[in-house]
């Protein structure tokens, strides 16, 4: 018997009775969206940027290798982007589109058909993330709703740099992605 | 090692089990914080508890359902039925792959399979990505706890460690200053690997995708710069619908840090082009649990650690007590399960509070399923409740005598001693407990007084 068989039969054999799957209700939040979702972002240890704040950090900044995916705002790259995810290793900064974000815990979705490479939101030193603000929801159901079972090959609900607290419960940013997160609502 | 005798070995550095004690209920009192926030908290839960108990009772039509799915989304399938089965499969990925080196994120499955030495053995090097998981690799350990895998560790041991491996400046303990030399070194791995294994938080029957959550984001990191991607998840990790991931991610970071969503939550449904993803669905004893009735429901667990980090017996004796690969009160549950010889000390190790039942997100009864297995373990092994007595709590529950005079002596003992000399050994894990206020009389005393 393959082994498939084998855990098939053996739970059919328990005869079950099934059980009912629940409808689920859309819980919402009272607070009003846009708030609600900047202090979720900062509470992650990300911010929320206009613009102006964003284009100053930049210049401070200087960096010397950006990519940029997204067309809401007019930012360029300084260098195109290489076939092999690999040599983005020393990439400073990723400039992407988000699909929409959630404003409870500040998720932001992000899915394939946007993402020139899956490494991408990772791999980057610093991470921008561009955001309509017509594209924030409540909670993670009408986030669901939203995204429906549209085919994408890779999706990602992204809330924060990359953090770990492994070392006596301190809160470290920058465990192995993006030391910094950013999202400019527009 | 039966549960009270580890228990001493790890309350005898005192302060760190104090530590250890408080540290984790700082977290559980987190999750308490957050939870609170949400109005419809106590919904979300039973929703979440309804939803597995769906899925559980009728698990063979999700499994055929998310492997169609997976299949036509270009997901290549294997099943599993132990963990043997499952560790050659990955083997046999790897071999074809000719791939000698590995990067994995956290999988508490793989921890159960034992996977890392099966391919140690196979000459395959296994670097663990999560960094507690990597500084328990180090040590040679396993982790300790299923969320925070090294939170038995002090960072004066870690920056030891580091010094050693890592080549860091000697006596630097700086959290910040040991997670980014560890960036550095992990990079280096993610850089070269050609497979990476990851762990499955959710798999979507309807849609053929499964879901993986991290902080860190070592799992992403890993899985997109790797030709091959092995997700290894147990049979029990399937839901429905897309849209019950809304409930269950709601529920998981909360109750397991208390914060209100993990950092990195990926959803795999195709590989990218020209890449391989294999899903291994095991087995491994779930059936088994599956027709147990009275356990069924401790599959319905989504690892959260909140029992864990709530209970007063784990706070005080350590993940390691437990000597299975999930421990504290769900760990006590699930192992019985698997060999109820080795782990037949694990149901006593609990004083049945049921604060574990109370902060469980998918609502397992697990305290009434502790004393469940005590009358298994009792009943039907004869021999091995004989044994079980002496093994247990310094023979303190002998008999009913010892029982009764122990506790006047404690009520006594309560009042009059200084809090050193009450951190003093009564039994193994009562030793770094915080004092109760004790009654003036205990219930018995009571009851029989006012009997007459
Ligand atoms: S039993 Fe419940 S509380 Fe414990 S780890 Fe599983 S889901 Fe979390």
């Amino acid at each position: 018997m393959s082994s498939k068989a084998f855990i098939l039969s053996a739970i059919r054999g328990i005869g079950q009775k099934g059980k009912p799957l629940p409808e689920l209700p859309s819980f919402g939040i009272e607070e009003e969206l846009e708030s609600a979702f900047r202090k979720s972002i900062e509470a992650n240890k990300g911010q929320v940027v206009n613009q102006e704040e964003f284009s100053e950090w930049l210049r401070a900044n200087n960096f010397p290798k950006i990519v940029v995916a997204s067309t809401s705002i007019p930012f360029s790259a300084t260098i195109s982007l290489p076939e092999d995810p690999h040599e983005l290793d020393d990439l400073n900064l990723a400039i992407l589109e988000g699909q929409l974000g959630v404003a409870e815990n500040g998720a932001i979705w992000l899915d394939d058909r946007h993402l020139p490479h899956r490494a991408l939101p990772f791999i980057t030193e610093h991470l921008v993330i561009v955001l309509l603000k017509s594209r924030l929801f409540p909670t993670m159901h009408q986030a669901y709703e939203e995204i429906g079972n549209q085919h994408s090959g890779f999706g990602l609900f992204i809330a924060g740099p990359s953090k770990t607290a492994d070392i006596e419960q301190s809160l470290v940013i920058g465990a192995h992605g993006a030391m910094s997160l950013r999202v400019i609502l527009v | 090692m039966s549960h009270p005798q580890a228990a001493t070995e790890f309350l005898k550095d005192q302060a760190k089990a104090k530590w250890h004690d408080e540290t984790l209920w700082f977290v559980r009192d987190k999750r308490d914080r957050i939870s609170k926030t949400i109005p419809e908290w106590e919904e979300l839960r039973n929703l979440a508890s309804q939803i597995k108990e769906n899925v559980l009772s009728q698990l063979d039509v999700y499994l055929e359902e998310f492997e169609q799915n997976a299949q036509k989304n270009g997901i290549q399938v294997h099943w599993a039925k132990d963990a043997e089965e499952h560790n050659e499969i990955v083997l046999s990925i790897l071999q074809k792959q000719k791939c000698r080196a590995i990067v994995k994120s956290k999988s508490i499955l793989t921890e159960e399979c034992h996977l890392n030495p099966y391919l140690e053995k196979n000459g395959i090097e296994v670097v663990d990505t999560d960094l507690g998981e990597r500084i328990v690799q180090f040590l040679n350990q396993p982790p300790s706890h299923i969320v925070l895998p090294a939170i038995h560790l002090k960072k004066g041991e870690i920056s030891e460690l580091f010094h050693e491996k890592l080549h860091t400046q000697k006596g630097n303990e700086d959290p910040t200053y040991l997670t980014h030399a560890a960036r550095l070194h992990l990079r280096e791995k993610f850089l070269k690997a050609k497979v990476a294994i990851t762990g499955v938080n959710f798999a979507v029957a309807e849609t053929g995708e499964f879901v993986v959550c991290t902080n860190e984001g070592n799992a992403d990191m890993g899985v997109h710069l790797a030709d091959v991607h092995i997700a290894c998840m147990g049979i029990e990790k399937i839901i429905p619908r897309r849209k019950d991931l809304g409930v269950f991610l709601r529920l998981l970071a909360r109750s397991a840090t208390g914060q209100p969503v993990t950092n990195y939550n990926s959803h795999f449904r195709s590989p990218s082009p020209g890449k391989e993803i294999h899903l291994i669905l095991v087995d491994n004893g779930r059936t088994a649990q599956l027709a147990r009735e009275k356990f069924r429901n401790s599959l319905k667990c989504i690892r959260c650690g909140a029992c864990m980090n709530t209970c007063p017996i784990y706070r005080r004796s350590g993940g390691y007590s437990y000597g299975s690969t999930v421990p504290g009160p769900i760990g006590s549950i699930l192992s019985p399960g698997l060999d109820m010889k080795k782990h037949s000390t694990l149901p006593f190790a609990s004083t049945l509070c049921g604060s574990c039942s109370d902060v469980c997100p998918v609502k397992i009864n697990i305290h009434e399923q502790l004393y469940e297995w005590r009358q298994e373990i009792t009943k039907t092994h004869g021999e091995l409740g004989k044994g079980l007595s002496m093994k247990l709590a310094n023979g303190i529950f002998k008999s009913p005598l010892a029982y009764k005079i122990s506790g006047n002596l404690m009520r006594a003992a309560l009042k009059t001693l200084p809090k050193s000399l009450i951190y003093h050994p009564i039994n193994s894990w009562g030793k770094g407990r915080n004092l109760p206020e004790t009654p003036n009389e205990s219930f018995k005393d009571w009851y029989q007084r006012n009997r007459k």
